[in-house]
């Protein structure tokens, strides 16, 4: 039986581009679905397709048991869409915006009043309710408009970059309001930029590039393909990089086909696939230590979306943020690979 | 955020009843949205006002005196002053279409637009409501102008019933002329193009027409081009309804059938327009 959410060789074509070129997904009921892409992936036109907004050249699609080209209008009672491009009405207060959209889903004036009340306290805005969505700040605007997609209690949802450009703090709520909704039952396509958003939201994760999908699984699926966290160690002079691998390759991850350390002997970095962390790094330190191995730098790198692109097709998530950037260990260990 | 999972129990928008009721209704709600953002952003009600008012003002002063009225002989700048008025009055209602394309294309850049059309709503009420919401703002604007224009000595002289058909006609032309906003604003990528895009086509238009000058002393294909204006049937109608100079009728069927033509031209931009606009609407990519 097909899932909540269910799609078969959508193909979408822009002039010249193909934003959607052949996409099948397939999201069982009560499961989250991650779709991860860098920028112009197609992962908003596949949002877009979806949820009515745009006709594909050709394929099928399925909403809720409804199919989205022949019944758009049954599709929309069933969907909440949220994210970059559903906006909320920034002269409007949190209120009236919530009251509104109620109405245009055909719930009577006062149906959709207490119900904009209602999430105007389950979402912490009682006390902006009356003020211009415009006075509100980023983290404010994005729970009103998580509220404004909430506002039917719909069986789906699409969440189209939800937490893009909000700081840690606010994706962290916004994440705990997500998980909840989950955990009530609804089926959610999420697409992101973020590795870590998708690992923490979704049960299954489908990377999408230039319109295809070209992996899916689970998020430890990819990352043991992709190749896990990795300890990069780089040594003062040229004679310390064989002891330092002998050392690292006992520390390897075991299991992994990638287990083997890596060496770059121009820029003396060494580089081992690892499982166990920052507790991990530290036994490195020691034991580098013990043996007398000098070094310059040291740090934990965990797998980011270029690293799961570089892994999936050979090329970088293009005009992709630097992921996970809050990660200190990851930065350093960025820095230290220029 | 620690109130019940009950908030989450799923259900589906109630079943939209489909139909002119549910296309009343949303038309309404989206309506007052825009209304209220009237009211939130007085800026644009209070610059859609001066310009008109300075339109009164500088016409009725500097051309008043230079510009004869055929039939009126003598240059009583007081006749000229009465003539123009209707001129003005429809050049201010079709100003209505820069609202409109401006506040849609604004729309549609912030993400509105595909809020609605994600929405069971009604398809054409997006738009029905925002020219409904450009109506209300146009008849203010139009309240502000008579005062205006009966400081400066307009005056009405048929009686109230058939001066108020007139405004009703003068209305009517720039809730048609909404329309071609709505579909420009639906065009164009951004909110300042909707606004050039809503204005240029208008100098022309209400220039070659007989809002201003006596259309008598055009060349004659320019008279041609200002007789059948859907604009100068309005104007001429208004003038006759309000009981103002006229100026010297043509023979052209609008000119002499003004009230008719004007309500014609009105319905037919009005269906041509919201036809064209819906249909944008339905496929419309920010």
């Amino acid at each position: 039986m097909p899932g909540a959410i269910y799609a078969e060789g959508l193909v979408k074509t822009f002039g010249e581009v193909r934003a959607l070129d052949g996409v099948d997904l397939d999201v069982p009921e009560g499961t989250v679905l991650g779709l991860l892409g860098p920028n112009g992936a197609g992962k908003t036109t596949a949002v877009r397709v979806l949820t009515t907004l745009l006709r594909p050249d050709s394929g099928r699609a399925r909403v809720a048991g409804i199919d989205v080209l022949k019944h758009p209008n049954e599709v929309r009672r069933s969907i909440g869409l949220s994210g970059q491009f559903a906006a909320v009405d920034e002269y409007l207060t949190g209120r009236e915006n919530l009251q509104m959209v109620g109405q245009l889903y055909q719930m009577g004036a006062k149906a959709a009043k207490a119900r904009a009340g209602e999430l105007l306290d389950r979402f912490n805005l009682s006390d902006a309710a009356d003020r211009p969505a415009k006075t509100y700040s980023g983290g404010m605007r994005r729970r009103l408009d998580l509220a404004a997609a909430l506002v039917v209690r719909p069986p789906v949802m699409f969440m189209d970059e939800p937490t893009t450009g909000l700081d840690p703090r606010n994706r962290q709520q916004l994440w705990d309001v997500i998980k909840e909704l989950v955990s009530g039952g609804t089926t959610l396509l999420l697409t992101t930029q973020y590795l870590e958003e998708a690992d923490n939201l979704a049960h299954d994760i489908a990377v999408i590039d230039h319109g295809r999908v070209i992996e899916r699984g689970t998020s430890d699926q990819l990352k043991a393909r992709t190749g896990g966290e990795r300890v990069e160690v780089v040594v003062q002079t040229p004679e310390m990089i064989e002891p330092a691998a002998a050392i690292l390759h006992r520390f390897s991850a075991k299991g992994l086909n990638k287990a083997e350390a890596t060496v770059d002997r121009h820029t003396r970095r060494v580089t081992v696939p690892v499982t166990g962390g920052a507790k991990l790094l530290a036994e490195v330190i020691r034991e580098l230590d013990t043996h007398g191995i000098e070094i310059d730098d040291i740090g934990l790198r965990r797998p980011t979306l270029d690293d799961v692109f570089l892994a999936l097709t050979g090329h970088a998530a293009e005009d992709a943020p630097a992921t996970d950037a809050e990660s200190p260990a990851a930065q350093r260990a960025e820095e230290a690979a220029k | 955020m620690t109130a019940s999972t009950e908030s989450f129990t799923h259900s589906r928008a109630p079943r939209p009843s489909g139909g002119p009721a549910q296309a009343v209704r949303d038309s309404l709600v989206v309506a007052k949205r825009n209304l209220i953002r009237m009211v939130r952003i007085p800026e644009v009600v209070i610059f859609g006002l001066i310009q008109p008012i300075m339109f009164v003002v500088l016409f009725s002063y500097v051309f008043g005196g230079a510009i004869p009225v055929p039939g009126h002989p003598g240059n009583d700048p007081s006749v000229y002053r009465e003539y123009l008025m209707a001129g003005i009055f429809a050049q201010t209602v079709t100003f209505a279409t820069a609202g409109a394309g401006a506040g849609i294309a604004d729309d549609m850049h912030k993400g509105l637009i595909d809020r609605f059309r994600s929405l069971p709503m009604s398809r054409g009420a997006v738009l029905t409501g925002r020219t409904l919401a450009d109506l209300v703002q146009t008849a203010l604007t139009m309240l502000v102008l008579i005062v205006v224009a009966v400081i400066v000595g307009w005056r009405i002289h048929d009686g109230f019933p058939r001066a108020l058909a007139g405004i009703g006609l003068l209305l009517l032309l720039g809730y048609a002329f909404s329309w071609i906003g709505a579909l420009i604003g639906l065009s164009v990528r951004t909110p300042e193009a909707a606004t050039s895009g809503g204005l240029i086509w208008l100098f022309p238009l209400t220039f070659i027409s007989n809002a201003f000058v006596p259309t008598s002393n055009m060349p004659a294909f320019l008279r041609h081009v200002a007789d059948w204006n859907p604009f100068s049937a309005t104007v001429q109608a208004a003038r006759q309804l309000f009981g103002n100079p006229q100026g010297a009728a043509s023979n052209a069927w609008p000119m002499q059938h003004p009230a008719l033509a004007s309500l014609l031209w009105s319905l037919l931009i009005i269906a041509v327009f919201r036809t064209l606009a819906v249909r944008k609407y339905r496929s419309a990519t920010a």
